[in-house]
Parts: C-alpha cells; sequence; structure tokens
C-alpha cells in the first residue's frame, strides 16, 4: 500500500530521516534563532538586530535633524489675568521725551508694547500722534540700551553706586559746593515735587531747565507783557485768520499734534459749509506749517522784526492806539491785506510768532492784544507747561561749569554735551566736577563723560505723570517689566534724599491721593479714581485759572526791534531748524526716524544746506540725479563741508540747515549721519536764536555727495487726474471747482446706448468698462482722503511702518529707490510753466503752492496687479480689499509695473536676519524683534507687499464683532494710518454701512446696487483708467483770493 | 523637373558635387579644431563664466544686486527676454515658412539658424526664470500642475503665463523641428566616422537612418508637418511675449499695435543675428560656395522689408500717442524721444530705422563687410528697442512722484553676459560637432541650381 502513494520529500535529510533532521523536524526554522539570548561568545550581530540598530538610528537621526524650531515658548502655569495669547492688551499712558508729550494708548501683546496710538480722552493731544510718537516704541527694544548701572565705564551695583553718590552728595553739600540737576522741561508736577524736595535736601543745588529749541523768549515777553513767565494755549480751532511769522506749529513747535487737529478742523469744507480759516505764513525757510499756508511769503529773518512791527503799525492804526517808530521793510506782500483781513476777524485771529526774541514775541502779544484775541484764540489762564527752559539759567550754569564751580551735576534724561550750542565747553568740564551722573539709558554723548551712567527706565516702562496744561494731568503706566536693571530717575532721587519711601510708585499713589483724589467728588473711593485715571490716562480737574494781569506794552521795544533788524542786510542768512521726524535728535538713532521722507524736501538719512532757487542760479549749483553740490559753510568761526539742496519757496538770501544729526554717540544707526549744527547757534543778539545773521558764507566746492530721496521728481507736471484744486471762491461758487471729469468722446454707438449719460456732448470715462464688477455683500471697505486736513506730517507713514512690520532698507536702498514706506505722501509744488510746457512744468515755482497726498495701495476694484500676477497671488476679495498673498508670490514684479500709483513694494534682498541691514533693528537681533506686530509676517525675499487696509485689524475687528453676535460698527474698526492722523485726514469705513462716515462723508446713495458719490470734492485718482479704487480724495481748496492767484 | 529660370542666379557656386558637399561640411566635424575655433571658444567661456559668477550672485543675494526699484521693475532682464525671443524667430521662419514658400536658398543657412533659434530661446527663457524674486518656487508655480496646496491654480488672465506656454511650445516645436533634419547628416557622418566612438555617438545620435526611400518619404512628410505647426508659432510667439506690454495700463505699453509691431521686429533682429553667424561661419569655415553674395543680399532685402516695418510702427505709435488726446500716453513717448533716455530712443531710431535703409543700395547689401556691421548695428538697435519701451514707459509713468531713473548694476550686465557666453559657447560647440550646413538638402539643389551639372560620374 505504501507502494502506491507518491511519497513527497522536501529534502534528502527527511528521505533519510536523519536523526538530526528529525530533531527539528516540527520547528519552523531549524536552527535556533538568537532572539532574546544574550550571547556574548558572537559578536558578529544578527539580521534582526541590525534591522533593529538601523530603525533606531534612521529615528534618531531623523529625529535629530527636526529639532523644534521653538525654544523659548514655555505656556503659562498660572495664566496672568486678562492676557489671553493673540489678543492685545491696551494701557493709557503718557510720551514724555525730551520734553514733548502726547497722551498715548499702548497695545500690547502677549506683555511687549508694539504700538502706540493717540489718546482720545486727552483734551490736549487729542486723539493723534506724531511720527516721533509713533516711532519711540521702538527706542524701548533698542539693543544699545544700557543694561544696569555702571561706574567708570564699568558695570556697578545700584547698592554701591547708591552709597558711594550719597556719600558725595553729602561731602559737596556739606561743603558747600553746588549741585545742580541738568534736565528738559519737567512736564510731571510729581517728579517736579521729588526735585524740589532734593533742592531742599542739598540747599546748594539747583534745577536747571534747558530746551533744546528754547521758547524762552515768550515766557520773558509774556513776563513783560501780563506780569507771568507763562506760554499761553493757542486755540487755533477758534482762529479764522492765523498769521505765522516762522511758526511751525504743525511741526515741532509746541503742542503740534494738537494744533494740527484744531487746525484741521478751520481747513475742513463740504457743501453745506463753504468756509475756512484763511493761513499767512511769512517765513524764511519752507516749513511744514507753511506749505499748509494759504498766503506764504518767504522773507528774510533778519527783516522778520520790522515786518511784525510793520503789522504792529497796521493794526494800531486801526486800533487808534500809538504806532512804534521802526525802519519801514518796504514792500511786504500781502501785509496789508493780512491786517485787514486780521481787524476784520478781531477776537477770531491769531498772530504766532517762532522766534525767541522777547521784543518780537512783545509785539506779537501787543498785535493779540489790539485784535482781541485774548480770551478767545489764546487763552493765559490754562497756559502750556512744555518748554520751561530758561536760557539765563543754563547759560550761567554752563559758566559755572567752566569756572570749575559745580561739585555735582545730575544730567537727568538730558544730552547738552550733543543738544546745546555749548555742548563742547560742557563736555571740556565734565571732569572738572566731583560728581557727575546722567540717567541717560543710552550712553550718549554726555553719558559717555560722567562717571556714573545711572539709566532711566524707558517711558514704556515707567511709571509717571504729566500735567501739560494745569489741571490736564495724564497718567504713565509701564506696559512692559523693565527689560534691563535700569531704575526711574524719581526713585534715584527718593535713594539719594534717603527718603523713607522711595519706590516710586508708591509716592506717585500717595501724591494723587494727597492732591489730586480730593479735587473731585463723583468717586468716593481713591482706588477707584486711580483706576478710572489710569484706565482713561487722563485726568482733567479744576486747577483755578491763572490770573494774568491786562496787557501791558513795554518801552524800549521798538528801539529793541530796530537794533535788531533791518530792511536789508546783504549777507547770506543761515537758519536751523528741526526736521519733523528727527526733530532735536533726541530719538536720532531711530531708523524708522530716519528713513521717515522728510515731509518738505522728501529725504532720508541727511542732514544738508537747503539754499533758495535764487541763490543756487546765482551760483551755477544744481543737483544731478542723486548727485547734489557740496559747499563748504562758515558761520560763528566754524567751516564745515555740507550737502546742498535747493529748496524752492525759500527765502533769498537764506540758508536752511537741520538741527539733530552728526550725532557721535547714539548708536549704530544715527552715529556719524549728517552734521552737527548745534554750535553754530547763536546768541550774539542777546537770546539764543537759531537764525545767523552775520559772517555766514557758504562756497561751492566741485565734490558732489549723494543724498537719498524718496521722490525726486517734484512737480506734479499738471497732471489734473492727479491733483485736482480749488480756490475757495470757486468752490463757493461751484462745489465741484476743481474737479477734473474724464469724459471721453465715443463711437456713435456707444453714443446712443449712453442716452443721456453725457457731459458735453461726452461720455464719462467710468460708465465705460469691460468688467463686471464685484458683489460686496457684506462689507465694502474705503478710504476717505480729505486733502484739505492733510498736512504731511507723515505720522501715517511710521504708524504703518510699525503696525505692519515695514522693513527699514537704510540710505543705499533709499538712493536706490527701494524705500519699503506701504504709505508715502506725494508732495508736489507748482510750477509757473503753461500746462503745455512739459519741460518747463519739470521745474517747480519760486514759490511754489504745495500740495500734500498720501498715497497707498487704492484697493482697485478693477485692479490691474490682479490680472497680471501668473500665479495668483494677489486677488480680490470679497470686501473689496486687493490682497496681497505673500506665500505664494514668486516676485515677477510684474504686479508694481502694471500698478498706475506704483504703492507695491518688492523684497530686493532679505531685510531681515541680515548684516547688510543692520540699520534694520527691527529684524535684525532679538530685541529690536520685539517690536514686530505678531500679526502680521515679516516678508521673505523676493516677493511683493504693499499696503493691505491693515487687513489683520479689519479680520481681529469682525471676530470681535461675532463673538458678540453683532455687525462690527462704524470707527470699530480702523487702520494704523488713519488712526494716527492728527489732522483727521484719513477716514476709514465700511461703504455698504450707510451709517458709516464715510458714507456721510462721501453722501453715498445706493442706486440698484451701484454706489453714487454725491460729494462733488470727491475724486478718485486717474479716473480714466477705470480700476475704479475704493480710496478717495477731495479736491483741494485753497483760501486764496482769485486775485492773488498768480501772486 | 523643376524649371529654374536661368537669370536666378546658382545658390551653391564653386561647382560643387555632392562629394564635395559631404566631404566640405563634414570635414569640420572630422577634423580638429581649428585655432580660430579655439580661441572662439576661450572667449566665450570667459564670458560665460564671467556671467556664471554674477548669476550664482543673483541667486544668492537677491534681485537687489540688479540696479531696478520701485519704480522700474523690470529693465535688462525682460530686455534680454525679448531680444533673444526676437533673435530666436528667424530660424524657424526660414526653416518653416521659406520651406513652405519653397525657397531654396534657406537651405544652406537653415541648419544654423535653427541651432541659433534653440540656443537663443534657451537665452530667452533663462530671463523670466532669473528675474523671479523666488525662482525655486515660481519654475513650476508658474505651472499648471496639480498640486497638494489646496485649490491653487495659475492665472490664465496673466500674460506671463501665456508666454509660459508660447516659449516652450516654440522651444519644443523648434528643437524637434531642428533635430529630425539633422537626421540624416548625422546618419552620413556616422558612416564616414572612422574611431568607434564617433561612431557610436553619431550612430546614435542618427536614430538608425537607412536612407531608403520609404524613410526619405517620412522624413519629408514629417519635415512638412513641422513646417506647418512651426508657422503659426513664428507669428504666435511674439505676439504673446507683446501682450505682456500691450494688455497693461501703462502709457507706452498699453498699445494696440505691438503684436505686428514686435513679430516685425523679432524677424528683423533675427536675421540680423543670422548674418553676423552665417558671416562668421562662412569665412573662419570656408564656406563661400554655399553661403554666397546671393543669400547674403536676400537676407539684407528681409532686414530692409522688417526694419522699414519696424519704423513705420514706430511713427504710427508716436502718431497714435499724439491722436489719441491722452495726456498721459502724450507725455510716455515725448519723453522717450527727449526725456533722460533721448539717447537710448535715438540709438534705437538710428539703428533701426535708419541704418537698414543703406541696403536699398546694392554695393553695400551685397559687401560683406557693411552686412556684417550692419547686423550687429541692428542687433543693438533691436535691444534699445526692448529697453526703450520697457525702461522709458515704466520710469515716468502716471504719478510724477514716482518718476525715477534706472541705472544697471555690473549684476545687469553680467546676467547679459551669461546668455551671450552660453550663446556663443553652444553655438560653437554645434558649429564643431554638429553638421551647420545641411547636407542632405542641400544636395537636392546642386543640380537644379549649382553652378556647373555635372553628370555622375
Amino acid at each position: 500500500m505504501e507502494e502506491n502513494i507518491k511519497r513527497y520529500w522536501n529534502g534528502l535529510e527527511q528521505l533519510k530521516n536523519d536523526p538530526e533532521y528529525v530533531k527539528y523536524a516540527d520547528k519552523e526554522f531549524p536552527q535556533e534563532l538568537p532572539v532574546g539570548k544574550e550571547d556574548s561568545a558572537s559578536p558578529s550581530s544578527s539580521r534582526r538586530d541590525f534591522l533593529k540598530m538601523m530603525g533606531f538610528s534612521v529615528a534618531a537621526a531623523s529625529l535629530a535633524a527636526c529639532e523644534a524650531p521653538v525654544r523659548k515658548a514655555i505656556p503659562y502655569l498660572n495664566k496672568p489675568v486678562n492676557l489671553e495669547p493673540g489678543v492685545p492688551n491696551y494701557y493709557a499712558s503718557t510720551y514724555s521725551v525730551g520734553g514733548d508729550y502726547c497722551s498715548i494708548v499702548v497695545k500690547t501683546r502677549e506683555g511687549r508694547p508694539i504700538k502706540i496710538q493717540g489718546n482720545k480722552l486727552s483734551h490736549f493731544s487729542k486723539g493723534g500722534t506724531s511720527a516721533q510718537v509713533e516711532a519711540s516704541v521702538l527706542s524701548l527694544y533698542d539693543k544699545e540700551r544700557i543694561t544696569g548701572p555702571i561706574l567708570d565705564g564699568e558695570k556697578a551695583e545700584w547698592e554701591v553706586v547708591d552709597a558711594e553718590i550719597i556719600k558725595e552728595l553729602k561731602t559737596i553739600a556739606d561743603q558747600n559746593g553746588q549741585i545742580r540737576i541738568v534736565s528738559h522741561s519737567v512736564l510731571s508736577p510729581t517728579t517736579q515735587d521729588i526735585i524740589d524736595k532734593f533742592l531742599e535736601k542739598y540747599p546748594s543745588s539747583k534745577h536747571i531747565v534747558y530746551d533744546t529749541d528754547s521758547m524762552h523768549g515768550m515766557r520773558v515777553a509774556n513776563k513783560n507783557n501780563f506780569g507771568l513767565s507763562l506760554i499761553p494755549a493757542y486755540n487755533f480751532n477758534k482762529a479764522d485768520v492765523i498769521i505765522s511769522f516762522d511758526a511751525d506749529f504743525l511741526g515741532n513747535w509746541l503742542n503740534a499734534v494738537g494744533y494740527s487737529r484744531d487746525y484741521a478742523k478751520t481747513r475742513k469744507v463740504n457743501k453745506e459749509h463753504r468756509k475756512m480759516s484763511r493761513h499767512y505764513q511769512y517765513e524764511s525757510l519752507m516749513s511744514l506749517t507753511g506749505s499748509n499756508a494759504d498766503y506764504r511769503i518767504p522773507v528774510k529773518p533778519s527783516k522778520q522784526g520790522i515786518i511784525i512791527a510793520k503789522l504792529y503799525n497796521l493794526i494800531a492804526s486801526k486800533a487808534g492806539q500809538n504806532t512804534l517808530n521802526v525802519a519801514d521793510p518796504g514792500e511786504v506782500k500781502f501785509l496789508t491785506k493780512a491786517a485787514d483781513q486780521l481787524w476784520s476777524s478781531r477776537g477770531k485771529s491769531l498772530v504766532v510768532a517762532g522766534s525767541n526774541d522777547p521784543d518780537v514775541q512783545m509785539l506779537v502779544n501787543g498785535i493779540n492784544a489790539m485784535l482781541g484775541n485774548y480770551g478767545s484764540t489764546i487763552d493765559l489762564s490754562n497756559p502750556v507747561n512744555l518748554k520751561q527752559g530758561n536760557d539765563e539759567a543754563m547759560d550761567a550754569f554752563v559758566k559755572e561749569l567752566t569756572e570749575g564751580k559745580i561739585g555735582g551735576v545730575i544730567f537727568y534724561n538730558a544730552n547738552p554735551v550733543y543738544n546745546h550750542p555749548k555742548g563742547s565747553e560742557i563736555a571740556d568740564s565734565i571732569s572738572k566736577t566731583s560728581l557727575s551722573i546722567s540717567t541717560s539709558g543710552v550712553k550718549d554723548e554726555t553719558a559717555s563723560l560722567v562717571k556714573y551712567i545711572l539709566p532711566d527706565h524707558h517711558y514704556l516702562e515707567s511709571w509717571n505723570d504729566a500735567e501739560p496744561v494745569p489741571g490736564q494731568l495724564s497718567l504713565a503706566q509701564p506696559s512692559i517689566t523693565p527689560l534691563f536693571d535700569t531704575r526711574q530717575v524719581q526713585k534715584s532721587l527718593l535713594t539719594w534724599m534717603e527718603e523713607e519711601i522711595t519706590d516710586y510708585y508708591q509716592y506717585l499713589n500717595n501724591t494723587w491721593e494727597r492732591k489730586y483724589f480730593p479735587t473731585q467728588q463723583k468717586i468716593s473711593e481713591f482706588q477707584t479714581f486711580w483706576d478710572q485715571s489710569l484706565h482713561d490716562g487722563v485726568y482733567d480737574y479744576d486747577a483755578g485759572t491763572i490770573s494774568a494781569g491786562d496787557y501791558l506794552p513795554v518801552e524800549g521795544v521798538a528801539q529793541g526791534i530796530g537794533r535788531k533788524y533791518s530792511a536789508s542786510n546783504d549777507g547770506l542768512e543761515l537758519v536751523l531748524y528741526t526736521k519733523i521726524g528727527i526733530g532735536n535728535g533726541t530719538q536720532a538713532n531711530n531708523p524708522w526716524l530716519q528713513e521717515m521722507p522728510d515731509p518738505i524736501t522728501k529725504t532720508t538719512w541727511d542732514n544738508y544746506l537747503t539754499v533758495p532757487q535764487a541763490l543756487a542760479r546765482e551760483l551755477g549749483i544744481g543737483a544731478d540725479g542723486n548727485e547734489f553740490p557740496v559747499a563748504t559753510l562758515s558761520a560763528r568761526g566754524m567751516t564745515m563741508k555740507v550737502p546742498v539742496l535747493i529748496q524752492p519757496g525759500q527765502a533769498r538770501g537764506t540758508l536752511g540747515l537741520a538741527l539733530g544729526y552728526g550725532r557721535k554717540n547714539a548708536g549704530i544707526v544715527a552715529n556719524n549721519l549728517g552734521i552737527d549744527a548745534y554750535p553754530l547757534m547763536d546768541n550774539s543778539r542777546g537770546f539764543w536764536s537759531n537764525v545767523i545773521l552775520e559772517g555766514v558764507n557758504m562756497e561751492p566746492l566741485s565734490e558732489t555727495y549723494r543724498i537719498a530721496q524718496t521722490q525726486t521728481h517734484h512737480t506734479y507736471m499738471g497732471r489734473t487726474n492727479v491733483i485736482q484744486e480749488a480756490y475757495l471762491e470757486e468752490y463757493q461758487a461751484d462745489p465741484a471747482a476743481g474737479r477734473h471729469y474724464a469724459n471721453i468722446a465715443a463711437s456713435m454707438d456707444l453714443d446712443r446706448k449712453m442716452g443721456d449719460g453725457k457731459v458735453d456732448g461726452k461720455i464719462d470715462a467710468k460708465k465705460i468698462t469691460l468688467w463686471k464688477g464685484h458683489d460686496y455683500n457684506n462689507h465694502h471697505w474705503g478710504l476717505m482722503v480729505d486733502m484739505n486736513s492733510c498736512i504731511g506730517c507723515s505720522a501715517c507713514t511710521i504708524s504703518c511702518q510699525v503696525e505692519n512690520n515695514v522693513p527699514v532698507v537704510g540710505k543705499e536702498e533709499v538712493l536706490n529707490r527701494r524705500d519699503m514706506h506701504w504709505i508715502r505722501i506725494d508732495r508736489y509744488y507748482s510750477s509757473d510753466a503753461p500746462v503745455n510746457d512739459p519741460v518747463g512744468l519739470e521745474e517747480a515755482a519760486e514759490n511754489p503752492e504745495i500740495t500734500h497726498q498720501p498715497m497707498m495701495c487704492q484697493h482697485c476694484n478693477n485692479a490691474p496687479c490682479e490680472t497680471v500676477c501668473p500665479v495668483a497671488a494677489t486677488t480680490h476679495s470679497t470686501e473689496g480689499l486687493n490682497q496681497m498673498t505673500y506665500n505664494r508670490c514668486v516676485g515677477t514684479r510684474y504686479c508694481a509695473n502694471n500698478c498706475p500709483y506704483k504703492v507695491r513694494r518688492f523684497n530686493w534682498f532679505k531685510y531681515h536676519d541680515n548684516d547688510q541691514f543692520s540699520m534694520n533693528t527691527s529684524m535684525h537681533n532679538d530685541l529690536g524683534k520685539m517690536v514686530l506686530n505678531p500679526d502680521v509676517v515679516v516678508r521673505s525675499r523676493g516677493v511683493m507687499e504693499k499696503c493691505s487696509f491693515c487687513v489683520q485689524r479689519i479680520q481681529y475687528g469682525k471676530l470681535e464683532a461675532k463673538l458678540e453676535g453683532r455687525r462690527p460698527g462704524d470707527g470699530e474698526i480702523n487702520v494704523a494710518c488713519a488712526e494716527s492722523c492728527p489732522s483727521e485726514a484719513l477716514v476709514f469705513g465700511d461703504l455698504n454701512d450707510p451709517e458709516s462716515r464715510i458714507n456721510k462723508m462721501m453722501k453715498v446713495k445706493d442706486d440698484n446696487g451701484n454706489k453714487v458719490i454725491q460729494e462733488d470734492r470727491i475724486y478718485t485718482v486717474l479716473e480714466e483708467i477705470g480700476v475704479r479704487p475704493n480710496v478717495f480724495y477731495t479736491t483741494k481748496i485753497r483760501n486764496k483770493d482769485l486775485e492773488d492767484k498768480n501772486a | 523637373m523643376e524649371v529654374v529660370s536661368t537669370v536666378r542666379p546658382p545658390l551653391v557656386t564653386g561647382g560643387k558635387t555632392a562629394s564635395d558637399v559631404t566631404n566640405d561640411i563634414c570635414r569640420q566635424v572630422e577634423g580638429k579644431p581649428s585655432k580660430s575655433w579655439l580661441m572662439g571658444m576661450a572667449i566665450s567661456l570667459t564670458v560665460l563664466a564671467i556671467g556664471l559668477y554674477a548669476t550664482i550672485v543673483l541667486l544668492w543675494e537677491g534681485i537687489g544686486v540688479w540696479g531696478l526699484n520701485k519704480t522700474v521693475g523690470w529693465a535688462w532682464d525682460i530686455t534680454n527676454f525679448v531680444w533673444w525671443v526676437g533673435i530666436g524667430h528667424a530660424g524657424t521662419l526660414i526653416s518653416a515658412i521659406l520651406l513652405l514658400f519653397r525657397q531654396k536658398w534657406r537651405m544652406s543657412i537653415n541648419r544654423a539658424a535653427e541651432a541659433m533659434t534653440i540656443f537663443a530661446v534657451i537665452c530667452a527663457m533663462m530671463f523670466p526664470g532669473f528675474h523671479m524674486g523666488r525662482l525655486w518656487l515660481g519654475f513650476y508655480w508658474a505651472l499648471p500642475l496639480p498640486n497638494t496646496f489646496g485649490s491653487l491654480w495659475v492665472n490664465f488672465n496673466s500674460p506671463l503665463l501665456w508666454d509660459v506656454f508660447a516659449i516652450s511650445t516654440y522651444f519644443t516645436v523648434s528643437a524637434v523641428f531642428w533635430y529630425i533634419g539633422l537626421i540624416p547628416d548625422f546618419a552620413t557622418i556616422r558612416d564616414r566616422a572612422r574611431n568607434k566612438i564617433s561612431k557610436l555617438i553619431y550612430g546614435a545620435l542618427s536614430f538608425g537612418w537607412d536612407g531608403a526611400a520609404k524613410t526619405w518619404s517620412r522624413y519629408e512628410s514629417v519635415a512638412l508637418i513641422l513646417a506647418g505647426l512651426a508657422t503659426p508659432l513664428v507669428l504666435s510667439v511674439h505676439t504673446i511675449v507683446s501682450f505682456d506690454f500691450a494688455t497693461s495700463v501703462i502709457p507706452g505699453w498699453h498699445t494696440t499695435i505691438f503684436p505686428p509691431y514686435f513679430v516685425a521686429g523679432a524677424i528683423f533682429s533675427g536675421f540680423a543675428m543670422v548674418m553676423t553667424l552665417m558671416l562668421v561661419a562662412r569665412h573662419v569655415m570656408n564656406l563661400k560656395d554655399y553661403i554666397t553674395i546671393y543669400h547674403i543680399e536676400l537676407m539684407n532685402i528681409i532686414i530692409i522689408i522688417t526694419g522699414s516695418i519696424v519704423g513705420v510702427a514706430y511713427l504710427t505709435e508716436l502718431f497714435i500717442s499724439w491722436y489719441s488726446g491722452v495726456p498721459a500716453e502724450q507725455y510716455a513717448f515725448l519723453n522717450r524721444a527727449t526725456g533722460p533716455y533721448w539717447w537710448a530712443y535715438w540709438i534705437m531710431m538710428t539703428c533701426n530705422v535708419i541704418s537698414p535703409q543703406l541696403f536699398w543700395i546694392r554695393k553695400i547689401r551685397t559687401s560683406i563687410v557693411a552686412s556684417f556691421i550692419l547686423s550687429i548695428v541692428v542687433n543693438i538697435g533691436m535691444w534699445f528697442e526692448r529697453f526703450v519701451i520697457i525702461v522709458t514707459s515704466l520710469h515716468r509713468d502716471y504719478l510724477p512722484s514716482s518718476w525715477a531713473m534706472f541705472y544697471p548694476t555690473f549684476y545687469d550686465v553680467g546676467e547679459y553676459l551669461f546668455s551671450l557666453g552660453f550663446f556663443f559657447t553652444s553655438f560653437l560647440l554645434f558649429a564643431k560637432f554638429f553638421p551647420v550646413v545641411n547636407m542632405a538638402e542641400v544636395k537636392s539643389i546642386i543640380k537644379s541650381t549649382g553652378s556647373t551639372i555635372k553628370t555622375s560620374k
């Protein structure tokens, strides 16, 4: 039977029934596998081991390769109250730097201050900001800040330096040695209180206050005329006629932020209100204020005094008062007209002067008194506490210091070595003191010479209060824990006074409880009062009226004027001025401000000598592209080489040079930029003056120097599709005056189709389109620019830069015309040439009319950029926004080429973390990066960017409203530029919301789904190309009589 | 049997026989590289190396190394692109359109012209690549590829995308056309090859060509089909390139005349470049009997015609800008002629409009030196034409506040050198290793148009 069955065997071993085989026959693997065996005898690893080892090493290698990029993200163990990641917190605070003031709201994200906004509750700064205020948040994150107390250049401990200083102070006091605290104007009443106590404690000490741009002359004048050394409040909003003599009240003069808002209020016109103020500006250089004037008359500074005297006489003869006997200035344009108007607007007019000459200020006081402006446009009972500087006291201090009479000096956040005309004398004499302290946060020119640098907190880290006007208090609260081992000066002073309470917060709190809490009845609990004041940032109380005496004429003014001013001065006159961005140079190390184009010259990163056209012609000098001529400037015994820029509108025979440059120890950004003009300040006429009338010389050299301008073509070439303007008389007659309609002749066929929609037989180009249009069912965002209100201050440019992480590119790249600002302000000069002379139109008029036109992405409904992008990186949103998707962009730049407004900005290089752009401090180091807005991505190299209408704010506002189950209200969502605007020139809102401010201002009517704008002043730039922007402009109305059109 | 008018001069001179043709052309390929070739190669490689350095820096640092700015977003990059594309038109025109029109004189120049086309188109394609801010993404994001980015797709509205299709199609068709034409000649070289390596390489390149009647017949049909396909491309490619400008809103770009004007300009510059190269090849490779004065004259006539079309287009543009009544448009053209870049405009005018008119004079038309100089002048002019269109339109467009100047940097020039270096290196390699004249085709006309008609041995 066995024979019949086929036998299958799987090996000879089985066939032979090998015993060795039989032993393992039922096992799957004949050999024992080495799994789990500790067989040390066999060193060779098995296949499994190999696989295991390989698996492990691959896993380990890949784990090591994907090292988690998040390095310092530590979750909150206990989440702080009110701190949600991703949700900003706002703290009201106060900007008070170098004697300037602004009430602010600080936006913080995850504990970091990232943006500064104006505080709308303030009656002083009135909700606006300035470029300097906006930019100041970056100085908090300055890598070059001093991180702790420094003694003789070495790091020290607070306890050690305190002990030494107390000992030294006592020694000096015992020997009756002199101690001085040198500071700019102290606006904080509590700080002043501490300083006063310090002076009591050390009776041989004095507090010296000085200002870089002194207004001591005005205080002296008011002391003489009214018996009080004060600076009155100016109510520009109440003035129908404003005459300013060299006062840049929209720029850097006193409370420019507040004045801008008041001034702009008098400039807004619409169909129902066809009236505006008239503004005359008599000035030597072209200032920001002058650029907004209806009548701007260039005059030499040497003549200014007698021109004001002439105005005084003109008014006096009307008022039936004694005229002054001063030289006649000769023909002064529009002075009689101005006098007539002032007289007819008595009580509603305002005359201001920027001069530091007490005689000039007394003349101005006299004019205002005759016009009855005191009590209406000028308020002596609410004086301004800014500019408390006393030039005489400062001069005396410098004298004492040089004579070695000062034992100890404390420079309280002041840098006189740099920003005082006698800085070099101070520098040489600091070593003569036995105790020298600087509280500067950075090692500036003064701090680098003192024994102790005891750094103050940045203002965003500090507790403080301020009282810019008696009765208008504001509080400053820290919006971040101090980053470094710094200490508030107040605490230092309290420590050195060996007070019981050295904590400044406690001191401040106590002072408020004692002094200000009782001034109100509404709140009975101090804590509630304190919390409320902190929340609002401001607290107004009745400080009691200051009773100024009646106007008292002073003898000898006419003689003073006659002595100091003359009708003819053949020599050149040098005027030192401050720029809007850099100001007095305190914030010079801020790259945002350095790269902010000057509102008038559109230059960045430099100062230069401005010369009038006539002088340039006479000398035969001119710029060639970026190459500007260089000249040697000699004045007051000093000679320096300066680049020369030709400035239309500047008075003949004058030269202008900006202060705030030529810093030696400001930091990597500002060091050695430009020329230091402070030593040129002149006191030869008995007061510190920014004007040098004699011995000024300028010799052109054959060299050239490259000045970086963001705008190199300065006229608008008569293009009425860009700038539309009219004079008030024309506007009063026709609300559509100055409008340029893009009407075109069309084919008969089209003509028939259009029916009645014709003007003069032509068709409105807007009505002809190939586009289907967009449905905006939810929101339709729009921005309106009131050209009458825009003063060109550029706060919006910086506000946008902070909000949207816009990089700084440095001088070289600005020269290459690659500035990155998302919102720029185009400044156009008028030209005298006829419209059909394109070559002549390139030349600005000698005294041009100026237009400031903010220009940002116009968010076209039919956007030319959107169609040309090959990868659809720029697209249209359902809310009317032109969106830019950075991630998708491949950088062909076709969109930028096809943008008629040239508002797109390309990342030519990697601007972040790149040593080539070390000046871009907000993207270059760890500390600087803390200022970046986490809601906005930092763009990489090779992508396009542009204004997004702050889409992150729109989204945030919509989400907030959605959480509460409602629609976002008007004003709840605002773009950064509009928010910062001190003159409310920019209005952002939803065009779909009939209640929105923008809709009401433009009088938008819904006509079968089409929005019809009924306000005649509204136009869009380049209407004829049919891109239909969502940014609207108004015609610029100038209040100039038609008869003076060409004057 | 074709009847050829006796008044027409012979297309091949010197009493060449079919075997002379083979010997004359293959000698270049088979022999050692000549001194002049080595010298040319050394110069080309030097230029290429300088260009390569510029390219590497460009890719490493960013587009900022060029002189572009916020107002002028394109300058040398797209100028070079359009210039090279234009040059790349002659090859296809000669081989396709002239083939369809049975212009036999094209036979001795079409091979080199096509090679020039291929290299010129490669050079052209470099620039849209290098000019991108993010080439590493753009090179494939610009293609309509299925992707995992969500619903992301290319924008079919964008003329740049049309360019992608136009240029890639043109390149593909031209390359295939050129290669097909090379196959019989490769076979000839293969058959003559003495060493193994040559035999192997040319054997592979000739795709097993057997010279059978059927093979020839297929070859002819394919050539005809490809010629038919390529003909519309000659017109379409530059038309589409011109859309980059014509569809925009920028004064000076927004012009309906661009398509015909660009095509004429392209042929104009293409022929000039063919002329430049052929005159050098004729001299260096001793091809005087194949590229005769008659050839040169015919090409010069095409240069007059296209140059005149271009000239008329320039004048039409000026007229229309005035007639339009649009101030921005009027200013754009006034600025071209009299603005800061007036010199570029007048170089363009002189080189493109005035200088080709010299070819009306027979003496100049038939002079080798004059033809050579003028062919270079024309290409300088055509480069400036693109520069004028791109830069002078952009630098002063609508808002005077944004008006700016463009100044080239070393890297702008370097990128151009890179393309020139690449072009000449490629062309020299081609001239050495590939048959520069289409032997098979030329042999077909020896009998009908050769100077001496010989009976076969």
